[in-house]
């Protein structure tokens, strides 16, 4: 290899790698996706149709989420990815090094320090601010796909308010089962207006999207579609007048490493005894208490 | 004082195909035909005025393709008319005035679901087979805005009760039903919402005749029990003569003759209908 381009591996000044626009994204697509997310938040919860790019990532692995965090992200943000809760999952640390190396900004796997938050299918424990903008990476973007195959249908059932046929899913549900059995992807009404697929997040992180300070940018790479909640609007999950929505329900487990209750927990099953062990599905905030610090 | 008609049709037309200027004169029972020789468009129907009043039960005959079942889609919105207007004036329509048809499609769905009821001749066609016959109910009261769950399943087992279903089977889907009892569902499903109209098509046709009765039997129970104005195509005049009260008669897309049923079916005035009449008898 030439010492140039060793040079150039090595980095720029800023720090991102050089032969390379900064952000990875050209200023054409970063501009088409800014302007598409401006109009997601315009419209609370309305899928806006996106010229999703080829990216060095697979599709179905956060290429949405990647997009976003590219076109919005600036010299001074610090990024924060994590996977399923965890910053050092795979796929947190590679989209993590990735962006960084495309933009030499800073990382951190502390929620309160970071500007973006890029998650897949959590939202992080600790409370976020108005300063910061959580990014979610979407693999189905629409709610009703699950009762209606068509996109031209479901397009019409958005335009026209038509949820009926969502609420007679839940109804069946509650007649076969007794009770809803949704358990991430909560189809959730955004400002009372269209119905939104939250994205696989638990059902224990619907609510703190309701009246959120924070903005909410959902992309889907695959699907070519970008979803918004912006700060302070309403985010209600479908429920019945007599049954409730409702939350996971640990039965009192505690965290077995930092001894939280009041926090989403993972169940590990040991291969060699059979027995179940709880943890904070939430690593960061894991350890924050761990150290003990007030989050 | 007279009252006032529930649903009220001014010159309703269903032209499938590009259509032409020559497409309703040259079609008709004059003419024997509902194709247009010019442009080669069909003229389901043509030029259908009638009203209905609350209570009422207004019986359209005609042979197959004489356009009755494309009168009750268009009503329901299951198709786009090509012209003409309806206006459906019942309490608590704020749509009164206005030509149904002009409506957006929201407000569209909303006039079906608060105020229309259907049953088609094909109970896959009103159903969905696959969900519970309490579903299928609960769908048409989903949409109206019921959000209680115990609520919904009181009406649905009443509904069900009504149209004699075990209610055992409330939570069983249809797919498992005979014909006779899909079609119970349906006009359960039909009546959820209390409809101001009921457009019942063909509802007792391909049904064995103790089937028949016991339909026809609810039909007459419904109309004892509540206002609604119900529009009833078939092809069958004994139906018609044993529940409606006026009749139209249907060829070639056009009226032909309108009147009491027992009139029609005594002393029917034009050719066609002598015909019809003459064939059963």
């Amino acid at each position: 290899m030439m010492l140039t381009e060793l040079s150039n591996l090595a980095g720029t000044d800023s720090g991102a790698l050089e032969g390379y626009n900064f952000a990875f994204l050209d200023e054409f697509t970063k501009r088409e996706i800014r302007r598409k997310i401006l109009k997601a938040v315009a419209i609370p919860g309305y899928q806006v149709p996106f010229g999703s790019r080829e990216m060095p990532l697979a599709k179905g692995w956060g290429t949405g989420g990647l997009q976003i965090t590219l076109s919005i992200i600036g010299k001074s943000d610090v990024l924060k990815v994590i996977d399923q809760g965890s910053d050092e999952s795979v796929n947190a640390v590679n989209i993590r090094n990735l962006v960084s190396r495309m933009t030499g900004v800073g990382t951190t796997s502390d929620t309160g320090r970071a500007t973006i938050i890029q998650t897949r299918h959590r939202i992080p424990e600790e409370p976020l601010t108005g300063d910061q903008i959580a990014v979610l990476q979407v693999p189905f973007p629409e709610p009703l796909r699950t009762i209606e195959p068509s996109e031209q249908v479901t397009r019409r059932m958005h335009a026209e308010h038509d949820y009926s046929g969502m609420w007679l899913h839940l109804y069946e549900d509650i007649v076969k089962h007794g009770k809803i059995t949704i358990g991430a992807r909560y189809p959730c009404l955004v400002n009372g207006r269209h119905l939104m697929d939250p994205s696989p997040i638990p059902r224990w992180d619907v609510p703190r999207l309701h009246k959120s300070p924070v903005i909410h940018l959902f992309c889907a790479g695959r699907e070519k579609r970008i979803y918004a909640i912006p700060p302070h609007t309403a985010v209600e999950p479908l429920e019945f007048e007599d049954y409730r929505f409702e939350t996971e329900d640990f039965g009192g487990k505690v965290c077995e490493r930092c001894g939280s209750s009041d926090t989403f927990l993972d169940e590990i099953i040991d291969d060699a005894t059979g027995n179940a062990r709880y943890i904070c599905s939430d690593t960061s905030f894991c350890e924050k208490r761990q150290r003990g610090e007030d989050v | 004082m007279n009252p006032a008609p529930a649903l009220e049709v001014n010159n309703l037309t269903k032209i499938y195909g590009s259509g032409c200027r020559k497409c309703i004169e040259n079609t008709g029972p004059d003419h024997s035909r509902n194709v247009c020789p010019v442009c080669g468009s069909v003229v389901a129907c043509a030029d259908i005025t009638f009203d209905v009043m609350p209570g009422e039960i207004l019986g359209i005959v005609g042979e197959s393709g004489s356009g009755k079942s494309t009168i009750v889609r268009c009503l329901h919105f299951d198709m786009e008319p090509t012209g003409g207007a309806a206006y459906l004036r019942c309490s608590g329509n704020d749509s009164g005035n206005e030509n149904i048809f002009l409506l957006n499609s929201q407000r569209k769905r909303a006039v079906r679901n608060l105020h229309l009821g259907m049953v088609y001749q094909n109970p896959q066609m009103g159903l969905r087979l696959d969900v519970t016959a309490g579903g299928n109910i609960a769908e048409k009261l989903l949409a109206a805005g019921w959000q209680n769950v115990e609520k919904i399943r009181d009406r649905g087992g009443k509904l069900l009760k009504r149209t004699e279903i075990p209610l055992e089977r409330m939570d069983e889907a249809p797919r498992n039903f005979s014909g006779g009892m899909q079609q119970r569902v349906q006009i359960a499903k039909a009546l959820a919402n209390d409809p101001d109209v009921l457009l019942l098509d063909e509802l007792t046709t391909g049904l064995d005749v103790s089937v028949q009765a016991r339909i026809l039997d609810l039909i007459k129970e419904i109309r004892r029990s509540t206002n609604a104005a119900m529009i009833l195509i078939t092809h069958d005049l004994g139906v018609i003569k044993l529940l409606s009260e006026r009749t139209i008669v249907l060829k070639d897309g056009r009226i032909v003759e309108m009147g009491l049923t027992d009139q029609i079916l005594e002393d029917p005035q034009h050719e066609y209908t002598q015909l019809l009449v003459n064939s059963v008898l």
